[in-house]
């Protein structure tokens, strides 16, 4: 790499210069090492393909987490109201349960299971982006 | 009825509306500010557009009437409404805005590549805009005749020609500005009223929600019958009615039941369903809540928007915006159906318990200018819900019929099919009458949830999907959907179980949808695109790396 860089047209011993030289080499090399897993992206090579799988599957498992708890959250309710009737004629302030949670409570809930999932998804698409532009640091 | 603020305010937010739309005609200029608004739409501008056109007749109108009728079993509706964002955004926004897809039938073809498949997606998006536009329209008739006594095709036809002319002139880009000062519309036509209805409750010294015995009239009421039905009074007898009959109550006296309205009353209306007594309302509650969950993210009008996001992070954001503001919007309806239980309980006689938004300011507050002005205010609201709606909803209809159907998309073919796709809706809401605002707009959840959300889901995180697979998904679920709804529309009366897995169908279409869609793709899996590795990557790869 370094030889077509160096103008002398006979090689010599190194010197201080020759090491700068190399320096500057190690810097273009480390870009071309993120062009190349670039390159393993969009070329869909073995290694590639494994890093898109497995930000897929990293997200795609959030998401079923999420769903999960929203599911639990609130499609358990109809049954928790069928199968314990006193949970739907408890009160708290002067109103009936079912109707705080389903009318008012749901809402709120929706909202932070939104912001933690927009949260952690991009925590996930930044561990993808530092593992393609930051290898083997 | 005699408020003489009604008539124009219907009137300035009808030119509010064409106003805003011909700002945008001035601005949009080549075929892509037409169809995308340019992709210069600020998240914020973005959300309040998407917010402003989901709100329908459904949520403004529809919701608090069923709550009126039926009690705590159909909070679902709201909750459902706003937690299908949850579910676009978990499962759909990012990666549907970097597959570049504008319409579902763009998105068949980039992660499928197959023509015919994308001609079937066509035929559902047009079914589902139609479905969805006709009960807008009808939103419009009913609303108009209650508040001013105009005839109804007059409300159906004035909202009709409206949007139409307002899309065909200012295409999307208008469209966004007028959608987004809908949200704030709709939001203050509610919430406004809501403050003085609840401090007219305390004034009233809080009476129960809850009479024992049943609902009872607060002021003295006079009734007419349209429909002949058996009347049961307090005391336990029954009488016939005819159309014509003039029933008069006194105030404090109690509501009778009538055979033709279906209404819960006392705890049935208080308490959710219970087990054993009730397997088929638990059986309706969970398909209602799969329906309404999974149902918005294949709405044709609510996935258009997502083109308008710069990137899929933005597209994220924009959907977190989204779920905040129509959660807060679904925090009032609840409280109109409430209140119209004291306050409106006659239109549990007449069954047009839709009415109850638009009445309950002036039932409650009097024919003072404060009542008039607050009904006047909710009116105007409630065209904001129709026009916004029917708007989102055409361009949506009309960009699928221009693409697909009539050419390339240009300019003139988006108008011809804005024209084509806006009469045929009216048609049908002239003629179509007496179907249920909100129940039409569930079935409509349904197809959308039994036949786009599983191609979306499966297609975005699924390589093994193929194109027979997914157009036999389609066919099965959306296919059996599109089945329950037109035997509803159109086929006798059912009791028992069938009439439950008719009416509410999404808790067996949903899972037979995906069943179908992986078994035939597991079948046929040589079809699989060549391409799906450098698809998922487009799908799912962020921004950041600039691939």
């Amino acid at each position: 790499m370094a030889t077509p860089i160096d103008p002398r047209p006979e090689p010599g011993p190194p010197d201080t210069s020759a090491r700068t030289r190399v320096v500057l080499a190690e810097v273009v090399r480390s870009g071309t090492r993120a062009e190349r897993t670039r390159a393993e992206l969009t070329q869909q090579t073995q290694v590639g393909d494994a890093l898109v799988r497995g930000l897929v599957r990293a997200q795609l498992a959030l998401a079923l987490r999420l769903s999960l708890v929203v599911g639990i959250g609130l499609g358990g309710l109809p049954l928790l109201f069928a199968i314990a009737p006193e949970v739907g004629t408890a009160k708290l302030f002067g109103v009936n349960l079912p109707w705080l949670l389903l009318g008012v409570g749901a809402f709120p809930f929706l909202v932070a299971v939104g912001w933690a999932y927009v949260h952690l998804a991009e925590r996930n698409e930044q561990d993808f982006t530092d593992v393609i532009q930051r290898p083997e640091r | 009825m005699d408020n003489p603020y009604t008539v124009p305010a219907i009137i300035a937010v009808t030119l509010v509306t064409v106003a805003i739309g011909f700002y945008g005609l001035t601005l949009a200029r080549t075929t892509s500010d037409f169809l995308v608004a340019s992709r210069m739409v600020s998240p914020t501008w973005n959300a309040a557009a998407i917010g402003g056109e989901y709100l329908s007749a459904a949520s403004f109108l529809g919701i608090a009437g069923l709550i009126l009728k039926y009690g705590v079993d159909v909070l679902w509706y709201p909750v459902g409404f706003a937690a299908g964002y949850l579910a676009l955004l978990l499962f759909v926004a990012a990666p549907l805005r970097r597959s570049g897809a504008f319409t579902l039938p763009d998105f068949c073809e980039v992660r499928l590549g197959s023509r015919r498949l994308r001609k079937l997606a066509t035929a559902f998006v047009i079914f589902i805009g139609w479905l969805y536009l006709v009960p807008q329209l009808q939103g419009a008739g009913l609303t108009l005749a209650t508040v001013t006594g105009a005839p109804y095709p007059l409300g159906a036809l004035l909202v009709g020609a409206v949007v139409t002319a307002n899309v065909a002139l200012g295409g999307m880009r208008a469209v966004t500005f007028v959608q987004a000062f809908q949200y704030w519309l709709k939001l203050t036509a509610l919430a406004v009223p809501a403050i003085f209805l609840a401090l007219q409750w305390q004034a009233d010294s809080r009476p129960a929600v809850t009479p024992v015995g049943g609902p009872v009239f607060s002021t003295a009421t006079t009734v007419v019958v349209e429909e002949p039905a058996t009347l049961t009074l307090p005391d336990g007898t029954s009488r016939e009615v005819r159309p014509g009959d003039e029933l008069s109550f006194a105030a404090g006296e109690q509501v009778p039941e009538i055979s033709s309205v279906a209404a819960d009353n006392g705890l049935d209306w208080l308490l959710p369903s219970m087990a054993g007594s009730d397997d088929r309302g638990l059986f309706a509650t969970y398909s209602l809540i799969l329906a309404t969950f999974l149902g918005t993210m294949g709405l044709p009008h609510v996935l258009v928007r997502f083109y308008t996001n710069p990137d899929g992070a933005a597209a994220r954001r924009t959907t977190l915006v989204v779920l905040a503001l129509v959660g807060a919007f679904y925090l009032l309806p609840t409280l109109y159906g409430v209140l119209g239980r004291i306050y409106t309980p006659q239109l549990l006689l007449t069954g047009q318990t839709d009415a109850v938004v638009v009445l309950l300011p002036g039932a409650a507050l009097g024919n003072g200018p404060t009542g008039q002005l607050l009904a006047a205010l909710v009116s105007a609201g409630a065209f904001a819900a129709f026009l916004s709606t029917s708007s989102g909803l055409l361009t949506s209809v009309a960009g699928v019929v221009s693409t697909d159907l009539l050419g390339q998309g240009s300019v003139r073919d988006f108008r011809l099919a804005t024209v084509l796709a806006g009469l045929i809706p009216m048609v049908l809401a002239l003629n179509v009458s007496g179907l249920d605002v909100s129940q039409v707009v569930g079935l409509a959840f349904a197809v959308a949830a039994s036949s786009f959300c599983p191609l979306l889901v499966l297609g975005i995180w699924w390589r093994g999907l193929t194109d027979a697979g997914a157009a036999a998904g389609i066919l099965a679920g959306g296919g059996a959907a599109v089945g329950a709804v037109l035997f509803t529309v159109l086929g006798p009366e059912l009791t028992g179980w069938p009439a439950v897995l008719i009416a509410q169908p999404a808790a067996w279409t949903v899972p037979l949808a995906f069943t179908v869609m992986v078994t035939t793709s597991w079948a046929t899996r040589r079809r699989t695109p060549a391409d799906v590795g450098a698809i998922m990557l487009r799908l799912h790869a962020p921004e950041a790396l600039r691939l």
